[in-house]
């Protein structure tokens, strides 16, 4: 008689793996919180929204102020947006790239934004350029509108999401140090055609990833776009402080159908920034402080 | 193109890395900065480059001096250490790189460039790859991308950065002789920085030997091997030994005794002589010679390498003889003589 003997494979459990029932609680646990705290109001939104149809959301939408609240959302992001750009491109070539006194300082303060309340972000402005100071009057004098005008919009947004790129880029750029940019300049290159051909390409998935999470914030700020505003209805409301606005009216399918476009830009920032981070992970720095 | 290092000074927030370094390179001249790390080798080929700027000192290239250009206008061909290749170019767009980026009145037609690039790929032998990014090639293939990209803008000298440091052992033997081929067949003034003394005596027509920011010795790989002026030079070229001897009346003695090796002329005192582990003669009897209890042999290739303890806490003396010879030895006493050394003092 033949042995016929099957040997059972074991199954053997790695020594990281909680047992069934641990990891089974765990997950449920956090399937739960996140139902309760994001996915199910922001499935509200959506439902307020429609409420009452579909005809009614797109009423509410092409609402005189609101057309204006989304055209002026849209002016905001797109100057504060590429200067940010710029200026994080700039910083952080600088911090990267030099050794300078007072890099340390340069570097905290590029943080300072993160760390202080977009309230006060928007304070500072007002206290800079409120009628009671030397700076306002001289700007009421020559006729310069700053505050409650779309220039202190622009500005308020842009101290808030500064931090984005240069964030994005100083680990990326310390990592990748200063030998591409020499073989550049040994090869004949000048300074402008190393950053342009070299340097850029080097980095622009750090950057876009940057960009983008700078221009959903820069859409989406409230606090600091709330007090330099002044609520000028049809003129200094961006799409955030409408939907304030409507609600506090009690006109809900307004408010959340204008809710609903920054959630969906909220959705379509996080499917392109997933997309970003799983092509590009090596490439993209892993700050993740904010 | 000739190249000559005048006095030049370097320092890095006031800490020194090079003191008055001179050195003159010849046209066409292969030749090997060799050091430890923190000798201040790769500094000065950073100078001579132009990526650096020094302290004091001038740097002429032909009869220009060249101290004042900028590394683009130095027309320089730098390999570094890591390639630097551009990564989201392509081998042939790397290699094309440095003409492309000159100004109309200097730059070749798109068609002289492509034609150049592929000449200067086929030479490093790697057609056929043109179309492919460094990420998808071997170690040595991009230190040869590397290299063709810096030989591309007819550069004036070739300067490496310890160009096979992060190759495996085969393929940086390979490289080796490879670089030695093109450059007696392209005749490019090079420069380049290891820490390898192999690298150094077999690629090099020159070698300048360099330690805490200075050069020790310069020659050719026989010189600075045969003839060490220094117990540097000595000990970081090759195996050597050291022990303490006395001079009196220009004699040799190790001990009290005569060793029989001519000092003449050495005025009398303590001095260290050096000698190398394969420059030693065996002696039938411990007489005028120095003899000591082998405490290890090891076989290396073709020689045996044989550890003698001299008695008195010496440190070990190393030498190396022919399997042949050394199997016929006592196992108790072996004693030898220096056949050719150097003596230092201080």
């Amino acid at each position: 008689m033949a042995l016929d003997v099957t040997v059972q494979p074991v199954k053997l459990r790695s020594v990281t793996t909680e047992n069934r029932i641990a990891r089974f609680t765990l997950i449920i646990i956090s399937l739960v919180f996140l139902l309760l705290i994001l996915l199910l109001p922001l499935t509200a939104v959506f439902v307020e929204a429609f409420r009452k149809g579909p005809a009614p959301f797109f009423v509410a939408l092409a609402d005189a102020e609101t057309f204006s609240a989304i055209r002026l959302t849209l002016i905001v992001a797109g100057v504060s947006v590429p200067l940010n750009l710029a200026f994080g491109v700039a910083a952080a070539w600088t911090i990267a790239k030099f050794e300078f006194k007072g890099k340390a300082f340069l570097t905290t303060l590029i943080d300072l934004p993160f760390s202080v309340s977009p309230v006060i972000s928007g304070l500072v402005f007002v206290l800079l350029f409120g009628a009671n100071t030397w700076l306002g009057h001289w700007l009421s004098a020559n006729d310069i509108k700053i505050l409650f005008a779309v220039p202190g919009l622009i500005l308020a947004t842009m101290f808030v999401t500064f931090p984005f790129v240069a964030r994005e880029l100083i680990p990326l750029m310390q990592e990748q140090g200063t030998a591409d940019e020499e073989a550049a300049l040994s090869l004949g290159a000048s300074g402008w055609q190393t950053f342009w051909y070299v340097t850029l390409p080097n980095i622009k998935w750090g950057l876009l990833y940057g960009v983008l999470l700078c221009n959903a914030r820069a859409m989406g700020e409230f606090g600091a776009v709330s007090v330099v505003s002044g609520h000028i209805r049809g003129q200094t409301n961006t799409m955030p402080l409408q939907v304030e606005i409507l609600y506090n009216e009690y006109n809900f399918t307004g408010a959340f159908a204008v809710a609903t476009l920054l959630a969906l830009l909220a959705l379509v920032t996080l499917v392109l920034k997933t997309l970003l981070e799983m092509r590009y992970s090596a490439e993209i720095a892993a700050s993740r402080r904010h | 193109m000739e190249v000559r290092v005048q006095n030049i000074r370097k320092e890095f927030d006031r800490f020194p890395a090079l003191h008055d370094v001179s050195l003159d390179i010849r046209s066409g001249e292969l030749i090997a900065l060799l050091g430890p790390s923190g000798s201040g080798k790769t500094t000065l080929l950073r100078l001579i480059a132009g990526l650096e700027s020094p302290t004091e000192g001038l740097i002429f290239f032909g009869d220009e001096d060249a101290s004042k250009k900028s590394v683009q206008q130095r027309n320089i061909g730098f390999v570094f250490q890591h390639y630097a290749l551009f990564r989201y170019m392509t081998v042939l767009e790397n290699v094309s790189f440095g003409l492309k980026v000159r100004n109309s009145a200097r730059r070749p037609s798109k068609v002289d460039i492509h034609r150049r690039a592929l000449e200067l790929l086929d030479l490093v032998q790697l057609s056929g790859l043109e179309k492919r990014y460094p990420a998808q090639l071997s170690g040595g293939q991009r230190q040869r991308v590397a290299l063709a990209r810096a030989m591309a803008v007819e550069p004036n000298v070739l300067l490496l950065d310890e160009p096979f440091g992060a190759l495996d052992a085969q393929v940086r033997k390979d490289l080796r002789k490879w670089l030695r081929e093109i450059h007696d067949r392209t005749g490019h003034t090079t420069v380049f920085v290891t820490h390898d003394q192999d690298e150094a005596l077999e690629l090099a027509d020159r070698v300048v030997v360099m330690s805490q920011g200075a050069i020790e010795q310069v020659g050719t790989p026989d010189e600075v091997y045969d003839n060490p002026n220094s117990p540097f030079v000595y000990g970081f070229i090759g195996q050597s030994n050291c022990l303490e001897v006395e001079i009196s009346g220009g004699d040799l003695r190790f001990e009290g005794r005569s060793l029989g090796l001519n000092a003449e002329g050495e005025p009398d005192g303590v001095a260290q002589l050096y000698f190398r582990p394969h420059d030693v003669r065996l002696c039938e009897s411990a007489e005028n010679c120095i003899a000591g209890q082998p405490v290890s042999s090891r076989r290396v290739a073709g020689t045996r390498h044989i550890e003698l303890d001299i008695g008195n806490n010496r440190p070990h003396i190393e030498i190396e003889l022919p399997p042949s010879e050394a199997d016929r030895l006592d196992r108790n006493r072996i004693a030898f003589k220096p056949t050719r050394w150097k003596l230092f003092r201080g």
